[in-house]
């Protein structure tokens, strides 16, 4: 009765309102909010100079240039492909589309762990892939341009997926202007198209950056995990609470939690103008 | 007369302007072939290949060593507590999914923004630091190491540890599906039934529940698949015992570690397996759901 009364913002003939957000409270606290809080309780028992010895050596440094930039640049390429791919399954037909467009999902559903030994296995030197790009001097399993393979596949989908819906949307009439007015399909394509689905976009992109920031699974086998030039944060974490290194581990958790909620913040905020751009 | 001038024009005549038109909104031939290729040649390196290769990697030694690594004892104790961990957090998580979704779908209250984002907080946090908040709380040196000590309890590097590990991380799918829907869905349904005398629970599992229920399942897939493949969160707080607190996927891990490739391959096969089940179950319920919001929002019009 309690949080009806003081929460509601209009009276609902509904009944169930205490008990459902009383439960839910409960449990995302439970689970989620105190657990979370132990990483930032855990970090205020440092000193400021302990903390920051713990989150900026070079070893520590460098493994946040790796992960913030292979992320940088499988967004990046999962922007530019991804934008092909949504385009092609929304606007063009051809033969297995539907299956196709399932299976862009298989980053979603194939767990970690599964895609990080098959991608290994593919780009090392004697691997379906690796064996033509080792002719031509490219290495990438056990090289940081294996952490970029393995981000590439984990962030594809949160690109396509945020797109479909934005290019489904669009209505025809815009683009049959623009034709009316003279322009060309390139001229309509970078003027009145790419203005419209941009915000989206940037979403997928920031989703997928989002998400390859914390990425461990498929990227510790593929990356060789070498200090100081394939080692990724998540990776340093674990290797700090193995050694008994709790603070450490927690401090350097702190710096990426801080990263993961910028992100979320940003996210939020372009998938708002998303909707604004879209006129709902 | 007018018609008379109509026919009198040559059909072509007309015909003209119709394929200007299709053709001023659409690509050339080639560049929509082109297209096609490039997203077809992308899709096939990332997706498709390393697809392939886990099947092709898994029965490359034959189908004895395929069954032999699929039944031998630490494999097979990996499949019962990956099953294990996954039927705890899934229903746990579908009890919270359709309590969030009631409240935040069907009322208006002060924070609703906030418990919506909060709800969706796991998914920003890295795996590893999943794992890492629970060692924080219940490892030897957390808050309740000494205390679970003294009463011979474990929590960490034993079987609750990855139950919590995995409903940390699978915690927002089933709310996910379901609260955009229910929103969409609106009150009237659940407030005639209210006028006509039924009962809370009544109304909940004859007229809420069945509106939603290929969200629901739509969500439970998911919120399987990601419990049944977890790696980062569960290696944190698993302590990697063989036979014991390994579940499916720090298996493949120690298999493939100990260069038994055809071994640790033919269980992510197994994962594989799941993945793909999931993609086509995902594929038949998501057109379920595009009908349902068809009508939900033809409703509300």
């Amino acid at each position: 009765m309690f949080l009806s009364r003081t929460l509601l913002r209009r009276h609902s003939v509904l009944p169930g309102f205490d008990l459902a957000l009383g439960f839910t409270v409960l449990y995302l606290s439970f689970v989620v909010l105190i657990p979370l809080s132990a990483a930032f309780l855990k970090t205020f028992t440092m000193t400021w100079p302990a903390f920051w010895d713990a989150v900026a050596t070079p070893r520590v440094v460098a493994s946040y240039r790796l992960t913030f930039g292979a992320s940088f640049a499988a967004a990046l390429m999962n922007s530019f492909f991804g934008l092909i791919v949504a385009w092609v399954l929304v606007r063009y037909e051809f033969p297995f589309k539907r299956v196709i467009d399932a299976l862009v999902d298989l980053p979603f559903a194939l767990p970690t762990a599964v895609a990080g030994i098959a991608l290994t296995a593919l780009y090392a030197g004697n691997g379906w892939i690796g064996q033509y790009l080792a002719k031509v001097g490219i290495k990438v399993s056990f090289t940081p341009l294996g952490v970029f393979v393995a981000l590439t596949f984990i962030g594809l989908p949160f690109v396509v997926r945020t797109l479909q819906p934005v290019l489904e949307d669009m209505q025809k009439e815009l683009e049959e202007a623009a034709a009316t007015l003279g322009a060309t399909r390139w001229q309509t394509f970078t003027r009145v198209i790419f203005p419209i689905i941009s915000p989206a976009l940037l979403t997928g992109f920031a989703l997928a950056f989002a998400r390859a920031l914390g990425e461990y699974g498929s990227v510790i086998f593929i990356a060789g995990n070498m200090p100081m030039v394939s080692e990724i944060t998540p990776l340093l974490i674990i290797t700090k609470l193995e050694q008994y290194d709790y603070t450490g581990a927690t401090a350097i958790a702190v710096v990426m939690l801080v990263a993961a909620f910028v992100m979320l913040l940003t996210i939020n905020m372009l998938q708002a103008w998303t909707r604004k751009r879209q006129g709902r | 007369m007018s018609s008379v001038i109509e026919t009198s024009i040559a059909p072509s005549a007309r015909r003209v302007p119709v394929r200007n038109a299709l053709t001023a909104t659409a690509e050339p031939a080639w560049v929509r072939r082109t297209l096609i290729g490039i997203a077809l040649v992308f899709l096939t390196l990332f997706l498709f290949v390393p697809l392939v290769s886990v099947f092709f990697e898994a029965f490359k030694k034959g189908l004895g060593v395929y069954l032999a690594a699929i039944t031998e004892a630490d494999a097979r104790s990996a499949i019962w507590l990956t099953l294990i961990a996954a039927s705890v957090a899934v229903p746990l998580n579908l009890v919270f999914g359709v309590a969030a979704a009631w409240c935040i779908a069907k009322f208006d209250f002060r924070g609703k923004n906030v418990l919506l984002t909060l709800i969706d907080l796991p998914f920003s946090v890295s795996p590893v630091i999943s794992g890492l908040i629970y060692v924080l709380i219940f490892g030897l040196q957390g808050w309740f190491g000494e205390w679970l000590r003294d009463h011979d309890m474990k929590v960490i590097f034993a079987l609750p540890g990855i139950v919590l590990a995995t409903v940390f991380v699978t915690f927002p799918f089933v709310a996910r599906e379901l609260i955009p829907l229910m929103q969409a869905q609106g009150l009237e349904q659940e407030e005639a039934a209210r006028v006509l005398g039924a009962s809370g629970w009544q109304i909940f599992w004859r007229v809420t529940l069945p509106n939603v229920k290929w969200a629901l399942l739509y969500g439970v897939i998911l919120c399987n698949a990601r419990a049944m493949g977890e790696f980062g969160a569960v290696s944190v707080v698993s302590g990697h015992i063989r036979g014991q607190t390994n579940t499916m996927p720090l298996h493949i891990e120690i298999l493939y570690n100990e260069y038994q490739f055809a071994a640790a391959f033919a269980v992510a096969s197994l994962l594989a397996g799941l993945a793909l089940v999931t993609l086509v179950l995902k594929y038949l319920v998501e057109q379920r759901v595009k009908a349902q919001k068809r009508s939900a929002s033809s409703r509300n019009e």
